[in-house]
């Protein structure tokens, strides 16, 4: 008996409510920008410049003497939290303690660090710093660039390779699924403030090969579909492919999740934002393969009748079968 | 139908076999990197019978490259360090100086007397007397000035000088402070390396970025202060003669001079020549050593030519006081008692003997050309990468168990080839890693992990192609052969575009999110290395010995 967890045929139809579906993704879209535009990224000192300081203690972490102990210091805008994490220890007490940039200084200045550090030994004996990091502001403005180049740049070089692996259709409905899920992962930062780092922009830009490996599934089959189908039109083409590829779709997202789950829950408090942000994409790039690449592909519409010659750039590539 | 030549067969299992072989060292890593570590001491002369056990531990004809720890895994010092470039252009034009005024004086005639005016470190302000001669001013000048090599500039040369009315003004041109800067970036690259190796930690990263930045790493340190105290210190060591004391740092002295103040806190303020009788630079040798009262101090050897000008100095200004300078502090200021012909010294101070001996590091390694400021400092504590590394473990197995429990339970015996072929590709994957001795990093445990759960894909799309084929009634052999064949162009474009992303993070990221993208990047080539050959592989051995007349996948 095999565990199977969809059905072995199934013929759904994904596109019956397709306005439904596309306004669903609009409204999140526009719920994720508001909340981005309004709160913005509770950007961590990689991207706006800083210090965090890892702190661990046997004894019971006061917050309020640690604040007492750093507030005579007059360092700006300063946070501290206390972290709780299944795989800490007994005597494992965590806090994370965030200092914003230091006027007028574009480099970091060690002194900070080192008064910090001797009020709250001061405050706690038992207090050992288990990592310093600092980032002056020159860097962390350099970051931001970079990081939004390299987005852009995995978005544009996706768009390149599926218009001549396929058709510009295509690689429009791909790029969009791929705009949504980065959107959406963005917002979902924003909505709940998790502290966004260098390792989110890794997470984005997996999370776009991820969404991008489904789609480009789903879409190797409407291609397939469309010349064994020359007659049915384009919806139901879309929809026999989804339904056939369905089954890969559900087994493969599994296999990731419960990797990405396991990794989560016991892999420690120091990557689980680059965890979340990862699991948080699986889910949407699988949704916005079927309900956004493909819905937009239906609507665009596809060039159907392959015999005659394309004009298309892409097309002298399209026929190749790797 | 199903055939594969047996010389293939071959190289596919050989190259299963060469990644796991080179895999094999990581999961003994302590023992192999003390073996490691062994082996290099006694290559470089430390041959004790310790030493030789210590090697022993890991047989020489097993592959012994290690996966490099990462500072967030292992704990150390990250520094990113900007070397400040404009600091040379000032001693460069100091240096400039006396060429200028000799040069003009000479032109008495014609440019009347000079004066040198205050003006902004990278730039030499000249008044003359007659502004009459000022265009034969600036030929003499410009006269002075030195070709530059470069790729672009064809005839460009070092100064700049320009006529502000009866002022000439000289800088360094734009080609030469481009070829300066890149010069200093090197040299302090080279000085930086030597102290950290006179140090003698195990394998840092010492590596330039961009025009003027520096990156360091340093595994096992305790501390970036720790390590700014070793690369930051400029340790520009200057002998300069002392015109008198001083007030205060604002007091006004004459052109060519300047106030230091001594390195005793609340000490006292000195007036120097700016222009050093000797440098560091013509310094061979320094060590840590005593005075005669047992103090920890400084002992030096210059140069022949350091100490002929520094005998000269002494034989004629017996009785003058002199400095001994580092980095614009007077560490202390004796009178000349006599004078020293040797070309060695001994610097005293109130140094504790650490000091000293960091000091006499320093001094040999030599001076950094320009002062470094730091952007980026991170310290990672051994504990964290300790309890991250073991986190990260767990979280790998558990995802391992669940992924491979799961494949099982969805295709049977064909899940279970799957299986193999996941397990052969994380050992491949960390092989590779090791041979090309990758940095493996907190997300780049996390890349593994995503691995492991996307590697099935390939397998997924393969077996539910042949599920598919199956229903259509065609024979097993015919369903396995066109499963694989029609789901090649899926499984390669969704990998190729996964593996243009992993580039372009690893082009754009840095540090970890490099460590990241190597990880993914191999991951996505093993896996479907694996997928492609190794299952296919599997099931046409099982399928030969057992043909079946049916088969479920």
């Amino acid at each position: 008996m095999r565990l199977k967890l969809v059905p072995q045929n199934t013929s759904f139809d994904f596109f019956s409510r397709w306005k439904i579906w596309l306004g669903i993704s609009g409204l999140m879209m526009v719920i994720a920008f508001t909340s981005f535009m309004l709160q913005g990224l509770n950007f961590g000192i990689d991207f706006r410049g800083g210090t965090t300081i890892r702190t661990q203690s046997a004894q019971e972490i006061d917050v309020g003497a640690y604040r007492d102990a750093i507030t005579p210091l007059e360092l700006g805008d300063v946070t501290i939290t206390e972290i709780f994490d299944p795989t800490f220890g007994e005597d494992e007490n965590v806090a994370m303690i965030r200092i914003q940039a230091q006027d007028d200084a574009e480099a970091v200045s060690s002194a900070t660090v080192t008064a910090v550090e001797e009020a709250l030994t001061v405050a706690s004996p038992d207090i050992q710093f288990v990592s310093v990091e600092s980032v002056g502001p020159k860097v962390s403005g350099e970051l931001i660039q970079t990081a939004v180049i390299a987005v852009a740049l995995a978005i544009g070089a996706v768009l390149v390779y599926i218009w001549l692996r396929f058709e510009w259709q295509f690689a429009l409905g791909a790029v969009a699924a791929l705009v949504h899920d980065v959107i959406l992962t963005i917002g979902i930062f924003s909505e709940l403030q998790i502290r966004f780092d260098l390792a989110i922009i890794a997470a984005l830009l997996t999370i776009v090969g991820y969404s991008l490996n489904d789609t480009v599934v789903v879409f190797d089959r409407v291609r397939e579909n469309l010349r064994k189908y020359k007659k049915k039109d384009l919806k139901e083409v879309l929809n026999i492919s989804i339904n056939e590829t369905l089954s890969r779709t559900v087994m493969t997202s599994v296999t990731t999740l419960l990797a990405l789950i396991s990794l989560y829950v016991l892999g420690g408090d120091v990557i689980r934002g680059f965890v979340f942000a990862m699991i948080w994409g699986v889910i949407v790039g699988t949704y916005s393969s079927v309900f956004v690449a493909s819905t937009i592909l239906l609507w665009l519409g596809v060039k159907r009748d392959w015999s005659k010659p394309s004009n298309t750039a892409g097309n002298q590539f399209a026929n190749i079968d790797a | 139908m199903l055939q594969i030549d047996s010389w293939k067969r071959v190289l596919i299992w050989s190259v299963c076999v060469i990644g796991l072989l080179m895999a094999l060292p990581n999961a003994f890593y302590t023992r192999v990197e003390q073996s490691n570590d062994a082996k290099a001491a006694i290559e470089l002369g430390i041959d004790t019978p310790e030493m030789q056990a210590e090697a022993a531990q890991w047989p020489n004809w097993l592959p012994s490259s290690l996966v490099n720890l990462g500072l967030d895994l292992r704990g150390g010092a990250h520094l990113l360090a900007e070397v400040q470039v404009g600091d040379v252009y000032e001693s460069r034009m100091e240096a400039m100086w006396p060429e200028i005024r000799d040069a003009l004086r000479d032109e008495r005639t014609t440019v009347g007397t000079i004066r040198r005016q205050e003006s902004a470190p990278d730039e030499i302000r000249v008044r003359v007397s007659q502004p009459e001669g000022m265009t034969r001013a600036l030929e003499v000048v410009r006269g002075l000035a030195r070709q530059v090599q470069t790729l672009t500039g064809v005839g460009a040369t070092d100064i700049e000088a320009r006529a502000e009315g009866d002022t000439i003004v000289v800088q360094l041109s734009d080609a030469e402070k481009l070829a300066s800067d890149d010069r200093t970036v090197r040299q302090s690259l080279e000085i930086i390396r030597r102290r950290i190796d006179e140090v003698g930690t195990r394998e840092p990263t010492i590596q330039r970025q961009g025009a003027d930045r520096i990156l360091i790493q340093v595994p096992g340190i305790g501390s970036a202060g720790e390590l700014k105290k070793i690369i930051g210190t400029t340790a520009q060591l200057t002998f300069n003669p002392v015109v008198g004391p001083a007030n205060s740092l604002d007091d006004t002295v004459g052109v060519g001079e300047k106030v230091v103040p001594s390195i005793e806190e609340g000490g006292r303020l000195y007036v120097i020549e700016s222009n050093p009788v000797v440098t560091g630079e013509e310094l061979v040798d320094a060590q840590p050593s005593f005075d005669q009262n047992g103090r920890p101090a400084v002992s030096f050897r210059f140069n022949t030519s350091g100490a002929r000008k520094f005998g000269d100095y002494t034989l004629e200004n017996i009785g003058a006081p002199f400095a001994i300078v580092l980095d614009d502090e007077v560490i202390s200021a004796p009178v000349i008692q006599s004078h020293i012909p040797g070309g060695s010294g001994i610097i005293t101070g109130n140094f504790t003997v650490e000091e000293s001996t960091n000091l006499a590091v320093l001094l040999r390694a030599g001076a950094l050309p320009a002062g470094l400021e730091f952007l980026e400092e991170r310290t990672i504590g051994p504990e964290l990468g300790q309890d991250s590394i073991d986190a990260g473990k767990v979280a790998t197995i558990v995802a391992f168990v669940a992924v491979l429990v799961f494949m099982a339970l969805s295709y049977g015996l064909f899940g279970i080839f799957a299986n193999i072929a996941l397990i052969l590709n994380v050992g491949i994957l960390f092989g590779l890693l090791s041979l090309i001795g990758a940095t493996l990093t907190l997300p780049g445990i996390a890349g593994i992990v995503l691995t492991v759960g996307m590697a099935v894909d390939a397998n997924v799309l393969i077996f539910e192609r042949i599920r598919e084929e199956l229903k259509s009634a065609k024979g097993p052999a015919r369903a396995i052969e066109l499963g694989y064949e029609k789901a090649l162009s899926a499984i390669l474009d969704a990998n190729v575009t996964t593996f243009i992303t992993a580039v372009i993070l690893f082009a754009m990221g840095s540090g970890p999110v490099r460590g990241f993208s190597i990880t993914l990047g191999l991951g996505i080539l093993t896996s479907v290395f694996t997928a492609i050959f190794v299952t296919r592989l599997m099931i046409v051995t099982w399928f030969e010995r057992r043909r079946p007349k049916t088969i479920e996948v």
